[in-house]
């Protein structure tokens, strides 16, 4: 077989098996840290042999037989350097060497759930799983965070040790305690996208490939639990927003708002299955945040062009997300929605009401949405003051040029009262 | 089983200020806790409530100084020493200690066993 052929594999291997090998692995060492070390080192061993005595079957039962079997030796050799504190894995069918089928999957979702434990740092949650679950090396997690590498290792250390110390355990939450496991889990994974969705600059493939991870990662936890709404809200979520990435910037790497994003350059097979993800999550009574949020964006995305935006039917989903999750960012957007069906006078006034919510003190989107709602009201000078606003409390450069370029423009309208520079925007 | 601390946090005035009644509340509150750690098949091994914050004397590299070793608004009034299973269950118990002007801080006793046997 030819080299390139039994490399491909073996990255095709990493990629969705990964999970898989560590977490039957963690079952064995019951050691994150030593389990990461067999799962790499049969990594490696596939690396060798693949390309001379071809690639198996089954890639991924290959890998963990090798991984665990590493993993003992190292157990019965290193008999006396057994760390202190085991991790706390929960007993699933006999002991031992056990690969069917059901016990790995369900001992990647005890890798997923402990990397997502509320009580690590959801930045702590986030790094974890793109380390242990998606198997990311240290170096990519730390440049999707925009930290050292030293610093995200550090901070990854801290987690494991918080994870050992603390006794967090190797197991499914109980029925009574899903709800809230879960939701700490899909926060996780949506944080992770939008590490990747907010910090791509366009060129940046580190950025997307976060997003894609986050995206698969997602598929997965479908497969997993195919009766959470909510899981299939969030694919559906994460679907939709992928979709649209192609046309979020333009060709000079610029952000460009949803209303004036060119739809053909929508992704319609992503989309198309955003959709049916959302549909199947709102058609629950159990639909929550995330199937909601799922719904807007496909709200959003069904409009052949802005003008037709169903902004009526936004709006009642956002009063449904608001009663399901009242948080201070779910009322800014809102009152975006609001803006669109009662006209930005009547937006503004929420708006301003936000603004003493110290919870978005440093929220750019809260004086960039007031700053929008300004220039729609043809008050262009207020207009460039809240841009500056924003601007001041945001880092990524394309929406910095995307801000730095509406100021011009509300300055250029503040010195001859122009019109509003998106007729397409206002409402009746 | 692990052991835990549950330190309980809060603003001092809330006790200093209580009335009888409601200080009697409070004790009742702690027998019941003491009682539902049973029940959650769990246990205490130590507890103590604390005399406030300024009866405390802080000694740092060998000088003796009035009042607590960290100056906060919600200070450190009363601690459990428990046993459960694992973070999970420490933090169900946790829920359950009453800490009404302020919360609890679940920490694990550190293990110095140190012959592997830790679990």
């Amino acid at each position: 077989m030819p080299a390139a052929d039994a490399a491909d594999a073996v990255e095709q291997a990493h990629r969705h098996e990964w999970a898989v090998v560590l977490a039957a692995t963690v079952r064995l060492t019951r050691d994150l840290d030593l389990a990461e070390e067999c799962a790499q080192e049969a990594y490696v061993a596939a690396l060798q042999t693949w390309p001379t005595q071809g690639v198996p079957s089954r890639p991924g039962a290959w890998l963990t037989t090798t991984a665990r079997r590493k993993a003992l030796d190292r157990l019965r050799r290193e008999q006396t350097l057994r760390r202190k504190l085991p991790l706390l894995v929960e007993p699933d069918g006999e002991q031992g060497i056990d690969v069917r089928d059901e016990v790995v999957a369900d001992d990647r979702l005890r890798l997923v759930f402990i990397c997502c434990h509320p009580t690590l740092s959801p930045e702590a949650q986030v790094a974890l799983t793109l380390r242990l679950v998606c198997g990311v090396p240290t170096a990519e997690v730390a440049r999707a965070f925009l930290v050292a590498e030293a610093t995200m290792a550090a901070r990854l250390t801290r987690a494991k040790k918080k994870i050992a110390q603390a006794r967090i355990p190797f197991r499914l939450p109980a029925v009574d305690e899903l709800p809230q496991r879960l939701d700490s889990v899909l926060t996780a994974v949506h944080l992770l996208y939008s590490t990747g969705h907010t910090a791509a600059d366009g060129a940046d493939l580190a950025h997307e490939d976060v997003c894609r991870r986050a995206v698969d990662l997602a598929r997965v936890l479908v497969g997993l639990l195919p009766d959470e709404p909510e899981v299939r809200g969030l694919l559906g979520l994460l679907l939709l927003a992928e979709a649209r990435r192609p046309a979020r910037t333009d060709g000079d790497g610029r952000l460009v708002l949803l209303a004036d994003q060119d739809r053909t350059r929508w992704d319609r097979a992503l989309l198309a299955q955003g959709l049916r993800f959302t549909a199947e999550a709102m058609a629950s009574p159990r639909a929550g945040r995330f199937a909601l949020q799922a719904a807007i964006a496909g709200g959003h995305a069904v409009a052949p062009d802005a003008e037709s935006t169903d902004w009526w039917r936004i709006l009642r989903l956002y009063d449904a997300l608001q009663r399901v999750w009242p948080s201070p960012v779910v009322a800014l957007n809102r009152a975006v929605a609001v803006s669109f069906v009662d006209g930005p006078a009547a937006a503004l006034e929420l708006v301003v009401v936000l603004d003493d919510d110290p919870h978005l003190a440093a929220y750019p989107y809260l004086p960039a949405t007031r700053a929008d709602l300004l220039r729609r009201l043809d008050r262009p000078a207020e207009a460039a003051v809240a841009y500056r606003e924003a601007l001041a409390l945001t880092a990524n450069e394309a929406e910095r040029a995307f801000l730095a370029d509406r100021i011009a423009g509300a300055e250029g309208a503040s010195g001859t009262m122009g019109t509003s520079s998106h007729p397409a925007q206002e409402t009746s | 089983m692990t052991q835990y601390t549950v330190l309980i946090y809060g603003d001092e005035s809330a006790y200093t200020d209580m009335s009888q009644e409601a200080w009697a509340a409070m004790m009742d509150a702690h027998n019941a806790f003491a009682h539902a750690v049973g029940e959650q098949g769990g246990k205490i091994l130590a507890g103590a409530g604390l005399a406030p914050s300024a009866t405390a004397t802080s000694l740092r590299a060998g000088a003796v100084t009035d009042g607590p070793f960290v100056e906060t608004k919600e200070s450190l009034g009363g601690f459990y020493l428990i046993e459960a299973d694992d973070l999970d269950h420490a933090v169900r118990i946790a829920a359950l200690c009453p800490a009404p002007s302020g919360g609890v801080e679940v920490r694990p006793v550190m293990d110095t066993s140190g012959d592997g046997a830790g679990s």
